[in-house]
């Protein structure tokens, strides 16, 4: 309920306190909404590009054909089989994610092991990939360093740290 | 890197689509997700607008120099290229304090904004020391409340729909932890390499 404020008075803070200063608050809003058209226009061809990419991996049935070649390694190592598939959509594919989350939410009941290992995995990372494509993309930035990899890394990190922190706390 | 994987995704993709015989789920997914981008730029663009007019009203009435100012012993560590009063500092905080709220919607076009006076710091196309670092930040999640996990969580009558926001915390700080001390470790393996040219 609380959350429902937050906007508003944020708004409510920057125009009094502009005003107040006698900062043109109408022209000077107009003035940096600009610039958001030449962000987005300039994330248009990175967005497609990745969506797209995306989507036929998706749609061919590719992902889940990896995994069911990953389960059995992953359950040598002591992962837990169930939560795999959101483990390695996460980073990809913020929808996806979710419909996973909720899939195994609905399958396995909120308050079981898995359904607390989903919920806490989804809440603790961020779709890496899209968070990448739209902050270069915005700013037109093609070469990411090693960006990817450290996103990738902290992804997989979260994710371990998501099932051992529900062991530990719920089991 | 991510020339490999975008390509791979796609090949991998129509190569399984071939023998899975889905090439017809393949094309609808195509045009589909063309369809779909476009429109998810134009409502970015909405909230980009707004969001990106109302924080230059914040920057002109001093309120980023004032959050800047708050964190300074902290962003400055984080974000040592970064010049202390430059306002690429107000609006990395203002992202992060917006994801810390859960909003993203906020979040978003301030990160974006903060990307932009990266790049003008930098004066390149290619990714920065800083830039990398915030994205490290934002990629590991800087949520505090879960608010769509616990809506879901509601959905389903779960008896403490809000009891994951702890195993949230602690698995969010252990990522973001982590992902400040693999940035730093590539950091000092890429100084390391230019050093020995």
């Amino acid at each position: 309920m609380i959350s429902t404020w937050f906007i508003p008075l944020i708004i409510l803070l920057i125009l009094v306190t502009a005003t107040i200063k006698h900062v043109p608050v109408y022209e000077k809003f107009v003035e940096g909404g600009k610039e958001g058209i030449s962000m987005a226009i300039s994330l248009l061809p990175f967005l497609v590009g990745m969506m797209v990419a995306i989507a036929i991996f998706r749609s061919s049935g590719a992902m889940e054909a990896m995994l069911t070649w990953v389960s059995p390694l992953a359950e040598r190592l002591g992962f837990p089989e169930e939560v795999l598939p959101l483990a390695v959509v996460r980073p990809i594919s913020g929808t996806a994610a979710l419909s996973v989350t909720t899939e195994l939410i609905k399958t396995f009941g909120p308050d079981s092991l898995i359904g607390r290992m989903a919920s806490t995995m989804q809440g603790s990372t961020d779709t890496t990939l899209y968070i990448l494509t739209v902050y270069f993309g915005a700013v037109g930035i093609k070469r990411m360093g090693n960006a990817l990899k450290v996103g990738l890394l902290a992804d997989l990190v979260g994710i371990v740290a998501s099932i051992v922190v529900v062991l530990f706390l719920f089991a | 890197m991510i020339n490999v994987i975008w390509a791979m995704l796609a090949v991998i993709g129509i190569v399984y689509a071939g023998i899975n015989g889905t090439m017809a789920e393949v094309n609808r997914a195509i045009f589909q997700t063309i369809d779909d981008s476009v429109m998810i730029t134009l409502s970015l663009m909405g909230v980009l607008i707004f969001w990106l007019g109302l924080m230059k009203v914040a920057e002109e009435a001093g309120l980023l120099r004032a959050l800047a100012k708050a964190f300074r012993p902290i962003v400055t560590r984080l974000f040592p290229d970064i010049p202390r009063d430059d306002p690429a500092m107000g609006y990395i905080l203002s992202n992060m304090t917006a994801n810390m709220l859960g909003l993203g919607n906020a979040a978003t076009p301030m990160g974006i904004k903060a990307m932009k006076e990266m790049k003008r710091l930098s004066g390149s196309d290619e990714a920065s020391r800083s830039m990398i670092t915030f994205l490290a930040l934002n990629t590991s999640s800087l949520t505090l409340i879960p608010t769509t996990v616990i809506a879901i969580r509601m959905k389903f009558d779960s008896a403490a729909p809000t009891e994951i926001i702890s195993s949230t915390l602690i698995a969010t700080a252990i990522s973001t932890m982590a992902a400040i001390l693999i940035d730093r470790y590539f950091y000092y393996q890429r100084r390391k390499k230019e050093r020995h040219i």
